[in-house]
C-alpha cells in the first residue's frame, strides 16, 4: 500500500511553561484509510511522546476527540487524513473553549451549562422514580418526536460552532438546548415548567439566532437548530409542535397475569 | 418584561417594519419604475410633495407606525448585539436604559414632527 | 491569556461572530444579517434627524436635501436600499423559521444525515433571488431611470 508524507502541524500548550500556544510541525506517513486520530498516535509513538488528546471509542460514539482540523470542527476518530487534505493537516483544540493543554479542552463550563438545564425525566410522582413498580407508555410515534436529540454524544463540536458562543459567556449553548428540548419532547416526562425558567432566560433560547453551524457539525445529527427553533415555538404557542398534548405517559403496572404467546419458546434456563 | 415577548414584539415590529417600510422604499427609491408603471408619484423628496405628503393624516398615522416599529425593533437588536459580548452585571443594566432611553427619545421627536405639520 | 488554572482562554470573540471556520451559507446569512442590521440603525438615526428639519419649512427641507446630494451619499443611499433588501427578506426567513415553521419535522437520523437547516434551504434561496431581483431594480431606478 502506498504511502504518503502529510505535514501535521498541531497546537501545542504546556501550562506550565508556556504563557501562549504555538504550533509544531509534525511529517507523518500515511496510508489510506487512516484517521486524523491514527495520525496522531503515530506521533506520539514515533516522533513526540508529549503530545497530549482525548480520545476513547475511535469509533465516533464516545465524543471525546472533538478537534478544529483544517478550519472545522470535528471527530478526529470520524475523518480520513487524506479526505480532508493530502498535504496538510492543521489541528487545533475546539474553539470557544480554555485549553488544558495541548488538544485537550476544559469542558467544565459546557457540562455545568447541560447540568442546569436538569437533563433527566422529571415526573410528579417521586416515589415511583425511586422505586420504579412498572414501565411508561410510550408509542412508536411519540417516540420519533425526540429521539434524534436523544443522540446526542456531548462531544461539543456544535458549542465550538455557535457565533453566540464565541462570546456570550452565558448562552447555554446548543447542546444544553438541545438537551432541554429532548427531555420537553419526552411524552414520559413533566418537567417542562421546571426547566422553563433556564432555558426562557435572557441567555436562554432567544440568543440563537439560527445560523445553522451547529446542525452542520453535529457528528450524529442530532439537529441542535432545530431543537433550540422548536422550542422557541414552544414558548410562545404551546401547541403541541414539541409533544403530544395529551399529558404525560401513563404507567403501565407490572402485572403477574401475563400469559405468554403460546407460539412462542420458552427461554432458556439461565445458567448463572 | 420577560424575556420572552420582548422577543415576540421583537418579531412582530419586524413584519410591521417590513410591510410599511418596503411600501416607503417603493414610495421614495423604486419612484422611477412607478411613474413608468403609471403609478406613483416623480421626485417625491421635492419640498413640495413631502409637504402635501405631511399633511394628509393617513401619512401621519402610517410614519408614526412605521416609527415606533421600527424603532423598537432596531433598538432592541442593537441591544441583543451588545448584550452578545458578556458585559458586566451593571453595564449590561445600563446597556438595556441606555437604549430604551435612546428609543423613546427618538420616537418623542419623530412623532412631534409627524403631528406638528398637520396640526399647523 | 490564562485563567486562574492556568488553562489558556480559547473564546474566539466578536471574530467567531464573522467567520469562526468554513461554515454554511445560514451562518454567512447570520454575519450579514448583523451587519445590516447595525448599518441600518446607524442610517435610521440620522435619518429621523436629517427628516426632522421640515420642521423649519420648505427652505430648511431644501438646505437639507442639498447637502446630501453628492454622488458619495447617493450610493450610501444606494447600499441602504441593498441593506434593507437583504435584511428584511433573510428577517422574513428567520421569523418563520424561528417559530420552528418550515423546518420539517423530528426523524430518527439516518446516516447521511438532513438536518432541518438543509430543509429550509430552499425557501432561503428563493429569498434571496427575489433580494437580488430588488437590487437589481433598485439599482436601475438609482442610476439608470433615477433623478
Amino acid at each position: 500500500m502506498s504511502e504518503t508524507k502529510v505535514r501535521f502541524d498541531v497546537l501545542r500548550y504546556s501550562p506550565e511553561q508556556d504563557v501562549k500556544p504555538h504550533m509544531q510541525q509534525y511529517e507523518v506517513p500515511v496510508k489510506r484509510g487512516m484517521t486524523i486520530l491514527d495520525g496522531l498516535y503515530w506521533i506520539k509513538e514515533n516522533l513526540d511522546q508529549t503530545l497530549t488528546w482525548r480520545s476513547s471509542c475511535r469509533m465516533g460514539v464516545c465524543g471525546s476527540c472533538g478537534m478544529f482540523i483544517n478550519g472545522y470542527p470535528r471527530l478526529a476518530c470520524n475523518n480520513q487524513i487524506l479526505h480532508i487534505d493530502k498535504n496538510r493537516i492543521e489541528i487545533k483544540p475546539l474553539p470557544n473553549f480554555n485549553i488544558i493543554r495541548d488538544l485537550v479542552p476544559d469542558l467544565d463550563d459546557f457540562f455545568i451549562k447541560h447540568q442546569n438545564v436538569k437533563p433527566h425525566l422529571i415526573r410528579k410522582e417521586l416515589e415511583e422514580l425511586d422505586q420504579p413498580t412498572g414501565e411508561y407508555f410510550q408509542s412508536p410515534e411519540e417516540l420519533v418526536r425526540y429521539i434524534q436529540f436523544a443522540y446526542c454524544i456531548k462531544c461539543g463540536l456544535c458549542f465550538s460552532a455557535c457565533p453566540t458562543s464565541a462570546t456570550d459567556e452565558h448562552f447555554l449553548g446548543p447542546q444544553a438546548l438541545s438537551q432541554a428540548l429532548r427531555y420537553n419532547a419526552d411524552s414520559r416526562d413533566e418537567g417542562a415548567d421546571e426547566r422553563s425558567e433556564t432555558i426562557y432566560a435572557r441567555h436562554g433560547v432567544v440568543r440563537c439566532h439560527f445560523a445553522g453551524a451547529c446542525s452542520e457539525v453535529c457528528p450524529k445529527g442530532v439537529d441542535p437548530a432545530f431543537a433550540i427553533q422548536l422550542l422557541k415555538g414552544d414558548m410562545l404557542m404551546k401547541k403541541t409542535r414539541v409533544r403530544v398534548s395529551s399529558g404525560p405517559s401513563r404507567l403501565i403496572p407490572k402485572t403477574d397475569e401475563h400469559v405468554p404467546n403460546p407460539d412462542v419458546p420458552k427461554a432458556p434456563e439461565p445458567t448463572v | 418584561m420577560q424575556e420572552s415577548k420582548l422577543w415576540l414584539l421583537h418579531i412582530l415590529c419586524g413584519v410591521v417594519v417590513l410591510v410599511l417600510l418596503a411600501l416607503h422604499m417603493g414610495l421614495m427609491h423604486l419612484d422611477g419604475l412607478l411613474v413608468a408603471l403609471g403609478v406613483g408619484t416623480p421626485d417625491p423628496t421635492d419640498a413640495a410633495s413631502v409637504f402635501v405628503r405631511s399633511r394628509q393624516i393617513s401619512f401621519m398615522i402610517i410614519y408614526i407606525a412605521l416609527l415606533g416599529a421600527a424603532l423598537y425593533h432596531g433598538f432592541y437588536g442593537l441591544r441583543n448585539v451588545l448584550l452578545e459580548l458578556s458585559p458586566k452585571t451593571a453595564l449590561a443594566k445600563i446597556i438595556n436604559i441606555c437604549c430604551l432611553l435612546a428609543g423613546l427619545a427618538l420616537l418623542v421627536y419623530g412623532t412631534y414632527t409627524a403631528v406638528w405639520l398637520v396640526l399647523t | 491569556m490564562k485563567d486562574q488554572r492556568g488553562y489558556y482562554r480559547n473564546k474566539l470573540g466578536v471574530s467567531g461572530w464573522i467567520r469562526g471556520g468554513r461554515y454554511g451559507l445560514e451562518r454567512a446569512a447570520y454575519t450579514l444579517h448583523r451587519i445590516t442590521g447595525l448599518g441600518l440603525l446607524f442610517y435610521f438615526i440620522v435619518h429621523i434627524l436629517v427628516t426632522g428639519s421640515r420642521l423649519g419649512g420648505p427652505e430648511a427641507w431644501e438646505a437639507a436635501m442639498v447637502r446630501f446630494e453628492t454622488p458619495l451619499f447617493r450610493f450610501g443611499e444606494f447600499l441602504v436600499f441593498v441593506a434593507f433588501a437583504f435584511h428584511a427578506l433573510n428577517g422574513l426567513r428567520l421569523a418563520i423559521t424561528e417559530l420552528g415553521y418550515m423546518l420539517g419535522k423530528p426523524q430518527r437520523p439516518i446516516f447521511p444525515y438532513v438536518n432541518s437547516v438543509r430543509r429550509q434551504r430552499p425557501f432561503f434561496i428563493v429569498l434571496m433571488i427575489a433580494a437580488a431581483v430588488l437590487i437589481v431594480l433598485g439599482g436601475a431606478d438609482f442610476y439608470i431611470i433615477g433623478h
